[in-house]
């Protein structure tokens, strides 16, 4: 009687503190998928998404909730980056590409708040309390937080300026 | 001496005689000079005068900035009426910084400036320094700065320096006049840029449509034994730098490498000749030999022009144009770029203006691809035009790279031999601009990310800091308290 008790118990304990040495061991916090989309995505949880940052974002696009163009910033080359991950085909051509856009303070406006400041992500804001506050263009991702707090009105989206370095020759129109 | 062969490219009528009669003429100075201070690969310089100030010819107006950066200097004497923007001498029509020069007619060198006595007796260093002081860059069209050119030694073991005379474009006769009539200052400025270097061997490169040039370097160079002459067969592209390593030394140029990872350095005939000036009189780059030439203008001819001139003084120096042109070109007919307006300035890099006709530029429309292969057989590098074109097409640029985009030169051997006149070259040139742009989104998406984590970071520290100070004053008044 005593003999299988003890064998039983024994039995469990030993499985049992194995399954848990495994789960310790091999444990898989998240979708291993997540993480990589999250790499890829710009980091800047900027929201533009819908998301609450960029983590969301990418458990979304791993769950498969969310389609592979759902980042503004991250513009067509991240859809193709994303699309080329999850295997999915997007028709690339069919997307509104509405281009990079960076913030411009109008400086005779500009009361120095910080507020814009604060809320960058990337700090691609130079400012200080009283004194005109600017955008570094290059750090700056679009994101269009600082738009949405100033409260002088005083911040445009636009296109980033194009100057040589970064203009191409266009698409050769063929009508054949 | 023994030449190899390169695969692909065309004969395309050479127009040489056009301009190429023509002795190097002085050119009258305009009213204004627009010397915009990006005229060079890498970073634009930096303004270093005020406005209204007076300067000398040679005299900096804009200093380097970066490691691959040239300074301008000023064309010649005069005051300095503007610092700003003005239309830039490249497709886009865009506006650069530009230093606006009011001659005064003296042209009149600055008189700090002064040469070596004996650049061989100067350090290889010293040279380069001077030379990257003086403002010269590549002035066969790619504007690289020289003097970084001359500091390869420590990274490669060089053996053979290439003087690149072979002016394939057609059309184009500045650097064969220059090799013509001042033969023994080029060669000077090539023995100094092979002391620099480092380097014995030195070939001089010349196409056997320039058999005045060839004879006159070969006697400029009858007395130095390490100068070789080669005559090089005519065919374009020869002058790209590495099918004409190829054809002379009959090894190739790794694919998107340098020559100098073979061992050869090569340089143009025009940047010899800016280095001798530069290292025997102390003169900095202020002006080039630019040819004016196709059918539309009255006169073609050479001319040395200072830079920052534009273009409308050249054409107008040159008699006119009979005919409005159906296309102005800055550079050669196969690799050239249309010039905005006829206001923008000669640059550093600029070798011709062409004002064609349409006989000349032979325009039809395109027709559908009959997969003739004309282009396979045409292409130099040894591609497939037509496959990377539908690719880019198509929008499948990742297609396009794997099949070599980042391998053509844009020689536009294909679109030239095309049957259905496809623009072969303005895709290609879309394609690696559209890449390029792609390469920069895809730097500032790594920029982002860092700069979010160290926003984050920050945050982070400045929250742990507050609490700590916090919890340290709560400290501080509880031992204050206790004595009590």
């Amino acid at each position: 009687m005593i003999a299988p008790i003890l064998s039983l118990t024994l039995l469990g304990l030993a499985l049992g503190t194995l399954l848990g040495m495994a789960a310790r061991f091999l444990k898989v916090e998240q979708n291993p998928l997540q993480d990589e989309i999250e790499g890829l995505l710009p980091g800047s949880q900027c929201g533009q998404c819908g998301y609450p940052g960029c983590t969301a974002a990418a458990a979304a696009v791993a769950a498969g909730e969310a389609a592979v163009t759902l980042c503004p910033p991250g513009g067509r080359a991240l859809v193709e980056e994303l699309a080329a991950k999850l295997g999915v085909s997007v028709d690339l051509a069919g997307i509104q590409d509405q281009g990079p856009r960076v913030a411009h303070i109008h400086e005779r406006l500009c009361s120095g708040c910080t507020k814009c400041m604060k809320r960058c992500p990337t700090d691609a804001i130079l400012g200080g309390p009283k004194m005109i506050h600017a955008v570094f263009a290059d750090a700056c991702t679009g994101c269009g937080k600082c738009h949405e707090v100033c409260p002088q009105e005083c911040i445009d989206m636009r296109p980033p300026p194009v100057a040589l370095p970064n203009w191409h020759w266009p698409k050769p129109l063929l009508a054949a | 001496m023994k030449l190899f062969k390169i695969r692909g490219g065309v004969h395309p009528e050479d127009r040489k005689a056009l301009a190429g009669r023509q002795p190097i003429e002085a050119i009258p100075l305009p009213q204004l000079l627009h010397i915009p201070l990006q005229q060079h690969v890498g970073a634009a310089a930096n303004p270093a005068v005020r406005r209204g100030q007076r300067v000398c010819k040679g005299d900096l107006i804009a200093e380097r900035q970066g490691a691959v950066s040239a300074p301008v200097h000023a064309s010649t004497s005069g005051r300095v009426v503007g610092i700003g923007r003005y239309p830039a001498n490249h497709p886009s029509g865009l506006s650069v910084a530009t230093i606006t020069l009011q001659p005064d007619g003296e042209d009149r060198w600055s008189e700090a400036l002064e040469g070596a006595a004996d650049p061989f007796a100067l350090a290889p260093e010293e040279i380069a320094a001077r030379v990257a002081a003086a403002g010269v860059v590549g002035m066969g069209g790619a504007t690289f700065p020289a003097a970084i050119k001359l500091n390869l030694r420590h990274k490669y073991r060089l053996h053979t320096l290439v003087i690149n005379g072979s002016e394939c474009e057609p059309y184009l006769t500045c650097d064969d006049r220059l090799m013509r009539e001042q033969p023994v200052e080029v060669l000077d400025g090539v023995r100094i840029m092979a002391h620099a270097l480092g380097i014995e061997h030195i070939i001089v490169a010349i196409e056997d449509n320039k058999p005045e040039a060839q004879a006159a370097m070969a006697s400029a160079a009858a007395e130095f034994a390490a100068v070789r002459i080669a005559r090089l067969p005519n065919r374009y592209p020869m002058g790209s730098e590495k099918h004409l390593v190829l054809a002379l030394t009959g090894r190739e140029t790794p694919a998107r490498g340098l020559t100098a990872d073979i061992g050869v350095v090569v340089h143009n005939p025009a940047t010899a000749f800016a280095v001798h000036q530069a290292l025997r009189l102390g003169r900095p780059l202020v002006e080039r030999v630019v040819t004016v030439t196709g059918e539309a203008v009255a006169r073609p001819g050479n001319l040395r022009v200072p830079l920052g001139t534009p273009v409308a003084h050249l054409l107008t120096h040159r008699g006119g144009l009979h005919e409005e042109p159906a296309r102005l070109i800055a550079g050669g007919p196969m690799m050239g770029q249309p010039i905005p307006s006829r206001r923008v300035p000669i640059i550093k890099g600029t070798n011709g203006v062409l004002a064609l006709t349409n006989q000349e530029i032979h325009r039809r429309e395109p027709l559908p691809c009959i997969r003739c292969g004309s282009c396979v057989a045409a292409c130099p590098c040894g591609l497939m035009p037509l496959e990377i074109a539908a690719r880019t097409r198509s929008a499948d640029l990742a297609g396009a790279v794997r099949l070599g985009l980042m391998d053509c030169i844009g020689c536009g051997s294909c679109a030239y031999v095309c049957p259905a006149h496809l623009p072969l070259t303005q895709y290609f040139n879309y394609a690696k601009g559209e890449m390029a742009a792609r390469g920069r989104a895809r730097h500032k998406q790594i920029e982002t990310k860092r700069l979010a984590e160290q926003r984050s970071a920050r945050l982070e520290a400045a929250k742990r800091a507050k609490r700590e100070a916090l919890a340290r004053r709560k400290r501080e008044t509880a031992t204050a308290e206790v004595p009590e």
